[in-house]
């Protein structure tokens, strides 16, 4: 029973310091590393089997999705199309990516999409009305926002009352907000070429180019040097070939989509379009903001510790109602970017801006890509896998010429579906214990 | 005793509303020792705790730490002098690894960023110091462990962060043999390490198996605070049911034999 270590009671500030060799302490059952790449593999079936799914119903979606669109129409896969996509799963990704941080808590903003429609009209008329700077404009619309958040998070958390309600009551009441701010029947052009640009422009080739390379070359280094401090300081690490694939897999993606969208997709020879949206990047640079600001802050380890058990983390000493406000601030706030930017796709404020059915895309967007609606589980990256299936949804049945009752038929199915899948292989994870 | 306490309450009374639930109790922790607080159901056992702990005040009575008086006014005071509390239901997040909950709320940064180097080398030291060998990795989920082993990481923390005392409700009672054998190891190992170690359990082996001393608790008053080597099994069911066994207890007296 007595060890080396035993025998030694250490504080444990120096513990560090010691340099005892693990392996010859009574803890060498830890192993910090799944040895091989098949071990990892064999790893990962079992957690799938577990229900710990991840990201796979999204990318099995999409997989399947764009085969059945592929085949049903032969526009599908042009060049056209695809960068069009692209742009069309903005706004869903920025709007999901939001709703990731209130999910998390396991709350829910229904008024998500409305608050962005109403950060989206305070631009568009800052602009049209005002005649101030583009810039002026969205620090406005995200300010608005952001406003928005701290309204519905105090609600939530210092009154207590449930999120469900308080944002359905924000989805009503922010419609009006709209209307009263751009009158019956109106609407807002947006025509600041900046603003327009982001959604029509794309960067030019050559720069889509060094953006995309210097994006995998930061992501291989960042991986490397991970794996590097982990080996270097005993800690649990994935295997070499493991990091090498993902590595791989990602630098295909990345330059695989810059290469496509950087091809002339203009069907008039005398206007070549070419270039990746200047909507990507976007989402690209808030999706990486986002990442970090949950896997590597303590703000974002305690959001996760608040929705896996709000007791625990308050007893941790976490102050439980201010990570809540935040959250809503947050989700309120990239809701705002997620209007403007929808704004300037379609040109312009309407007071059905936000309205429909565009919360529920995004909350579709968020559940497929693997967040859970109970809380404690989800990743940036979720949102904008699964925004790009609900994307792909709605582009492939505009291009089949649908009745509209079709799309809301579909859209609800594939919103039910993903909570199902959730709430499924959440029973299987407490039963498998993962 | 030659040691002096750790931590003493002395005559304390705590009541709520009409309801007086402590008499006058006295109350030692000593460093390297581990007190068994036993009684019945409404004794007080609780209560006593959470007096400790910072969650309830005292009505009256002194509150000394290392022979001082120190002013309690919340939990985070007792935390701050080195006081840990595993509660029963252990209070960790499933969705979070074992380095994850080890260092929640208390997180070791670079700049802004988790130093997750410096964390999972000193949950892994610490562990390792524990003789925990039941772990497979301390970057498993927390959802995946045995009772036992989520007990062992809920006092591994209290170890993590350098505590005096460390106050255990019940950390075996819904444990099965193996599980409880590792707890009441790591329980001794605690002490051995010079830790007031405060085990409040209804099983009397365990008790007899780990503790040093028992403060026997009956309706609010302490019936007994005596060696565990002085006593027997039956003896302490007697003060624990009857609040008086021999010429030990509170003494048959129709006035204080009433609450």
């Amino acid at each position: 029973m007595s060890t080396s270590t035993t025998g030694t009671p250490s504080t444990d500030k120096d513990a560090g310091k010691k340099g005892t060799s693990l392996a010859d302490t009574d803890f060498a059952h830890d192993s910090t590393q799944a040895s091989t790449l098949g071990e990892s593999l064999r790893g990962y079936v079992a957690r799938v089997r577990g229900g710990d799914m991840g990201s796979l119903p999204a990318i099995l979606g999409l997989v399947v999705l764009m085969i059945v669109f592929g085949l049903a129409s032969d526009q599908f896969f042009s060049l056209l199309n695809m960068a069009n996509l692209v742009v069309q799963a903005g706004p869903i990704c920025l709007l999901a990516m939001g709703l990731v941080f209130v999910l998390l808590l396991g709350q829910i903003d229904l008024s998500a999409g409305v608050a962005g429609g109403t950060a989206a009209a305070m631009t568009a008329l800052a602009i049209a009305d005002r005649g101030l700077p583009w810039y002026v404009a969205v620090l406005a619309g995200l300010v608005t926002g952001a406003v928005i958040g701290v309204v519905i998070g105090v609600l939530v958390a210092r009154l207590g009352i449930p999120s469900f309600v308080v944002t359905l009551a924000f989805f009503l009441g922010l419609q009006g907000v709209i209307l009263y701010m751009i009158g019956q029947g109106g609407s807002v052009g947006v025509e600041d070429p900046v603003l327009r640009g982001l959604t029509i422009d794309n960067v030019p080739v050559v720069l889509g180019w060094v953006a995309a390379a210097v994006l995998v070359v930061a992501y291989a280094g960042g991986s490397l040097l991970r794996y590097r401090t982990q080996v270097a300081n005993k800690l649990q690490h994935q295997p070499l070939s493991l990091v090498v694939v993902r590595v791989v897999v990602v630098g295909l993606i990345v330059l695989g989509i810059t290469g496509l969208l950087s091809l002339n997709r203009s069907v008039n020879p005398f206007f070549p379009i070419a270039g990746i949206p200047y909507v990507l990047p976007l989402v690209v640079v808030l999706l990486l903001i986002c990442t970090f600001v949950l896997d590597r802050t303590t703000f974002g380890r305690h959001l996760y510790a608040v929705g896996g058990n709000a007791e625990a983390a308050r007893r941790a000493g976490i102050n439980v109602a201010r990570m809540q406000v935040l959250a809503f601030v947050i989700c309120s706030t990239l809701a705002a970017v997620s209007g403007i930017v929808q704004s300037s796709y379609t040109g312009g404020v309407s007071p059905a801006s936000g309205g429909g059915n565009t919360l529920l895309y995004a909350v579709g967007a968020a559940v497929i890509g693997g967040t859970s609606l109970f809380g404690g589980r989800g990743r940036a990256l979720d949102a904008v896998l699964g925004g790009v299936v609900i994307a792909t949804i709605a582009n492939g049945l505009g291009l089949l010429n649908q009745s509209a009752y079709i799309n809301f038929l579909v859209t609800g199915i594939v919103l039910l579906v993903a909570a199902g899948v959730d709430a499924i292989s959440r029973r299987r994870r407490s039963a498998s214990g993962l | 005793m030659s040691t002096a306490p750790l931590l003493q309450l002395r005559s304390v009374n705590k009541s709520f509303g009409n309801v007086r639930v402590l008499h006058d109790v006295d109350f030692s922790v000593y460093p390297g020792q581990v007190t068994a607080l036993v009684g019945d159901n409404g004794a007080g056992k609780s209560t006593l705790v959470k007096v400790i702990a910072g969650i309830y005040g005292r009505d009256d009575g002194d509150y000394l730490f290392e022979g001082k008086p120190v002013e309690v006014t919340g939990p985070r005071d007792v935390a701050a002098m080195g006081v840990e509390v595993v509660y029963q239901d252990l209070a960790l997040c499933d969705n979070l690894d074992i380095v994850q909950n080890m260092f929640l709320g208390r997180e070791s940064r670079k700049g802004v960023v988790l130093d997750e180097t410096a964390m999972e080398s000193r949950a892994r030291e610490t562990l390792a110091s524990l003789s925990v060998r039941t772990v497979k990795s301390v970057r498993q989920s927390v959802a995946s462990l045995s009772g036992g082993q989520r007990q062992t990481v809920a006092i591994a923390k209290a170890v993590l962060w350098n505590s005096r005392i460390v106050l255990l409700d019940e950390p075996t009672a819904a444990l099965g043999v193996a599980q409880t054998r590792q707890v009441l190891d790591l329980v001794r190992r605690l002490a051995d390490r010079g830790l007031g170690v405060v085990l409040i359990s209804h099983n009397m082996v365990d008790v007899f198996e780990v503790a040093d001393r028992i403060t026997a608790l009956y309706l609010g008053r302490v019936a007994a605070d005596v060696p565990t080597s002085e006593l027997n099994h039956s003896q302490v069911v007697e003060l624990i049911t009857a609040g008086r066994s021999g010429s030990l207890g509170i003494a048959e007296n129709p006035a204080t034999a009433t609450v």
